[in-house]
């Protein structure tokens, strides 16, 4: 009974603190990335709120917060209103099941550094990634504007079509750790990472945990060129915000997760597991904002044929050369 | 195929890792010193002794291609023309320094000054007050003797 409760008030804990830092992160993760791609194109980016815009974030959210918060004539309300925050929250929960240090013990109980260790987690993360389509094609249907509709179908025929190659790249990692929990791959990477082992599958990954992010160069369903800004064209104050932090949760989520397939999670040496983990998940963050102030956008047809004639059958090659090598070796 | 995405990635790079060699600038703190031609805000000019310049002609506002220059001439009791009110519309005006090229006396010149942006619709009509460059102290003097 009493270890219970006990477990109970930690897991409270551990996931107060996990969102927290969380949307702390998100918050700041909007002001690295302008200020890394203004640096990039040789800018400076926000300068005037703060010793060099670092209260940039707060002046934003303040800002959204006092907009107007408009919902169109002839939306769909409840799922107008619903859409932000299905895209939210999934972005949120996948977070749950990815370790991000080694068990402690304070006062004679042991702390696993991860929220739960669920026996199946990989399949939960790709299970619950996938729900975050419905936000975006659910806010651009219900907006009632052809622009928003057409930001949400491109958004998931893109989502889907990357899932698959990301799902059977991560698969080339499953079958060497056989398991589908996280904190045993992690384990399994405490002499090497699995990135010198699976490469293929780390390219792969890379390139389809970007399209599924919807960022650039793969940002089709907000292309501001082509849908004014997509999906969500209609949305303003905090439900704007919501898909803003959305995206930005998808990016630190497809990180955390890479970190741990392919870089050994938490593992390195001499410094504390967590700062580790924190410090492989910045490389992986500042590699997406390198990325978007690199590349311009894709075609649609290009992104679709690149998605089904070269990435998924490089990731089901990949599959069986990693199963006939196992089976041999 | 790979080769140019790589470039890509290293010139951004390089950009990132110099961030002192920025192009932009931050305005309101350091502002940017026009070239000695740049045709800014109008200055209307005085003779060594103080007295404005301007014989009130009428060439300036003749010449102007958006209309913006508004005088009314005036004599004084010598006899001679002087502009009595001279108004510049700076939201008509193109600073295409039309006037300044016409003026047979030399009286108006486009200066450096660019921050012209008003909060009041009514700032909008430079007169002849705001126009003339102030009276230096030696000039002042000098004017007073004659006077008397």
């Amino acid at each position: 009974m009493s270890n219970a409760i006990i477990y109970a008030i930690l897991s409270t804990i551990k996931i107060g603190i996990v969102i927290g830092v969380l949307l702390l992160v998100i918050a700041y993760l909007i002001w690295v990335e302008r200020k890394v791609m203004a640096h990039m194109q040789v800018r400076m980016g926000p300068m005037r709120v703060g010793w060099h815009g670092l209260l940039q974030p707060i002046a934003d959210g303040l800002k959204l917060i006092t907009k107007e918060d408009i919902i169109p004539a002839n939306a769909s309300k409840i799922l107008f209103i619903a859409s932000p925050a299905i895209a939210m929250v999934p972005a949120l929960l996948s977070i749950a099941v990815i370790p991000f240090g080694d068990t402690i013990s304070i006062m004679g109980v042991s702390i696993d550094m991860v929220i739960t260790d669920v026996n199946i987690g990989v399949l939960f993360i790709l299970a619950v990634s996938s729900v975050g389509v419905y936000g975006i094609l659910l806010g651009g249907w219900s907006s009632n504007n052809k622009y928003s509709l057409l930001g949400g179908l491109r958004s998931s025929a893109q989502m889907i079509s990357y899932e698959l190659s990301m799902g059977l790249s991560l698969i080339g990692v499953i079958m060497m750790t056989e398991s589908l929990s996280l904190v045993d791959t992690v384990n399994a990477q405490a002499d090497l990472w699995f990135v010198v082992l699976q490469p293929v599958a780390f390219v792969v990954y890379a390139i389809s945990a970007i399209a599924e992010t919807n960022r650039c160069p793969f940002d089709l369903p907000e292309a501001e060129t082509e849908l004014v800004s997509g999906f969500h064209t209609e949305y303003s104050s905090m439900k704007f915000a919501l898909f803003f932090m959305a995206e930005y949760a998808n990016i630190i989520t497809v990180s955390a997760v890479g970190v741990t397939f392919f870089f050994g999670g938490w593992r390195g040496p001499f410094l504390p597991p967590v700062v580790w983990f924190l410090i492989k998940m910045a490389m992986c963050i500042f590699f997406f904002v390198w990325l978007r102030s690199t590349f311009p956008r894709f075609r649609i047809d290009q992104l679709m044929q690149f998605a089904w004639k070269i990435l998924l059958p490089v990731a089901i090659a990949n599959v069986l050369i990693t199963g006939l090598v196992m089976s041999f070796l | 195929m790979i080769k140019p995405l790589i470039q890509g990635l290293m010139l951004t790079l390089k950009h990132f890792l110099s961030p002192s060699k920025v192009v932009t600038m931050q305005y309101p703190d350091e502002k940017w010193t026009p070239y000695p031609r740049f045709r800014g805000l109008h200055e209307l000019q005085r003779d060594e002794d103080g007295k404005e310049k301007c014989v009130a002609c009428g060439l300036c506002s003749t010449v102007c291609p958006s209309e913006c220059i508004n005088l009314v001439g005036s004599e004084d009791n010598n006899g001679n023309r002087y502009a009595e009110t001279y108004e510049i519309d700076m939201f008509r005006c193109i600073f295409c320094g039309y006037c300044e090229e016409v003026c047979p006396e030399e009286a108006i010149f486009l200066r450096q000054d660019y921050e012209l942006a008003t909060e009041n619709v009514n700032d909008r009509i430079y007169n002849k007050e705001k126009l003339l460059v102030p009276l230096k102290k030696k000039a002042k003097k000098r004017a007073k003797k004659k006077s008397k």
